[in-house]
């Protein structure tokens, strides 16, 4: 539980009775990001228990919200110890709090503050206003890059078990060519299955305003489309073969299919893709990424019996 | 570089213009710009850039706007339809009326690193 801290009433600096009261929620990133923006300031901040888990987040689940909000402004004492009766709210808690309702219930205004806590300080000093740029929720490539580790965790854990199984069917299925050419299939296997990985995981996500389509999956899609060519224009000397085309038809399904739902799945981390979006896209985007997916599989395995 | 847009008219986002009082809540909590105010009343000015969170109809007091909220996550639909509960993904999903919580179950670690 080292992400979270207690919900409750904390001071920065020396705040008194006029100090603007901000709330956050116990995610201790969310907590430590609100006072790293505001360096020698004196505030009050609220903190809300919406179980160690970010602002935007918690509002979506409505842990952040109108209930616990008004909970907590009554458990903290607050309204003893400022005179004044406002709260600034990240706008991201905008999902989960009723400011009117907020207000009838605690006799406190809620204020939405600006999306980002490095914006409040200008926001303070301008009479608690935000500019129209202070209320977007952007999407810039550094944010996109810093989500990609997280993304990547996850995908490698799914690729310890695929990745060795392809690398098992491999020896299974071709060993009848001789050690180095199993070997040799085997690790072009586990090449096209990070290739993947890269191309759905890493690149789709850094590239996703320049990328074609609105969907999710045609970006990684085309992308992946793009490397498997890449790939086996490559390093790939069985060209010459029939099962060597018919392997390299095989990677032109599995790749750009696996990429293609890597990327469906960063729908959730982007900041911007609705929930009847996500749902529309998956009807025709799904079948089609497991149909070409198991197609693949069929062709890649059985290569050597078709050809 | 322009703002990132989703799919083309697939929002759920309603307006009913008649009940709004101009009060410009839902424009603060926008995190899209998808809503304006002209002549004291609110119109939608970015409906492909909507992204269904629900803050402007919950924090509108005149019960103008409306929407079907959630969260835009594929791995959290995947999982609802797959009647799972855990991912990484913290997204809160509305599924036939019975609200689904991916989070539960998942450990602290991909809590923190959710959506
Ligand atoms: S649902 Fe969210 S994104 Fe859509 S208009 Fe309302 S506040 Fe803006
Ligand atoms: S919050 Fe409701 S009443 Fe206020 S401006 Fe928006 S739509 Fe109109």
């Amino acid at each position: 539980m080292h992400y979270t801290i207690d919900p409750g009433l904390y001071a920065l600096g020396n705040p008194s009775k006029q100090s603007p009261v901000l709330v956050t929620a116990n995610y201790k990133m969310s907590f430590d990001k609100l006072r790293e923006a505001l360096p020698g300031r004196d505030m009050w901040i609220l903190v809300l228990d919406t179980k160690g888990i970010n602002v935007w987040c918690a509002s979506g689940k409505g842990t952040f919200g109108t209930a616990e909000l008004v909970n907590r402004i009554e458990s903290s004492g607050i309204s003893q110890i400022v005179l004044h009766r406002e709260l600034v709210l990240p706008q991201l808690s905008g999902p989960g709090v009723s400011a009117h309702h907020v207000k009838k219930l605690s006799g406190f205004k809620v204020i939405y503050g600006p999306v980002r806590a490095t914006d409040l300080p200008t926001f303070l000093d301008n009479g608690f206003k935000a500019t129209s740029e202070m209320r977007l929720k952007t999407f810039t490539t550094w944010e996109r890059a810093e989500l990609i580790p997280i993304e990547l965790v996850g995908n490698l854990k799914a690729g310890m078990i695929v990745i060795p199984i392809f690398f098992l069917f491999t020896l299974l299925g071709k060993s009848g060519e001789g050690w180095t050419n199993t070997l040799g299939h085997g690790l072009f296997s586990i090449l096209g299955m990070l290739t993947a990985l890269l191309s759905g995981a890493v690149l789709t996500p850094l590239l996703l305003p320049w990328l074609p389509g609105r969907a999710f999956s045609v970006k990684g899609l085309s992308l992946g489309i793009l490397f498997t060519i890449i790939l086996s224009a490559f390093g790939w000397g069985d060209w010459i073969t029939r099962t060597g085309r018919i392997e390299i038809l095989a990677w032109l399904f599995l790749i750009p299919a696996v990429s293609a739902y890597l990327a469906m799945n960063f729908t959730g981390a982007s900041t911007y893709t609705s929930l009847s979006g996500v749902r529309k896209e998956m009807r025709w985007a799904l079948p089609i990424e497991v149909g070409a997916g198991m197609v693949g599989f069929i062709l890649w395995f059985g290569a050597p019996y078709i050809a | 570089m322009g703002q990132l847009i989703y799919l083309k008219d697939v929002v759920t986002l309603k307006l009913d213009q008649k009940k709004c009082m101009g009060c410009g809540m839902c424009l603060l909590v926008c995190p899209h710009a998808v809503l304006g105010l002209t002549n004291g009343k609110v119109e939608i000015v970015g409906r492909d850039a909507c992204m269904e969170c629900g803050a402007c109809v919950r924090n509108c007091p005149a019960e103008a706007l409306q929407v079907r909220s959630g969260v835009g996550c594929a791995v959290a639909v995947i999982n609802a339809m797959l009647g799972r509960k855990n991912s990484s993904c913290c997204c809160v999903i509305d599924l036939e009326e019975k609200s689904v919580d991916p989070c539960e179950g998942s450990t602290d670690e991909s809590r923190a690193s959710c959506c």
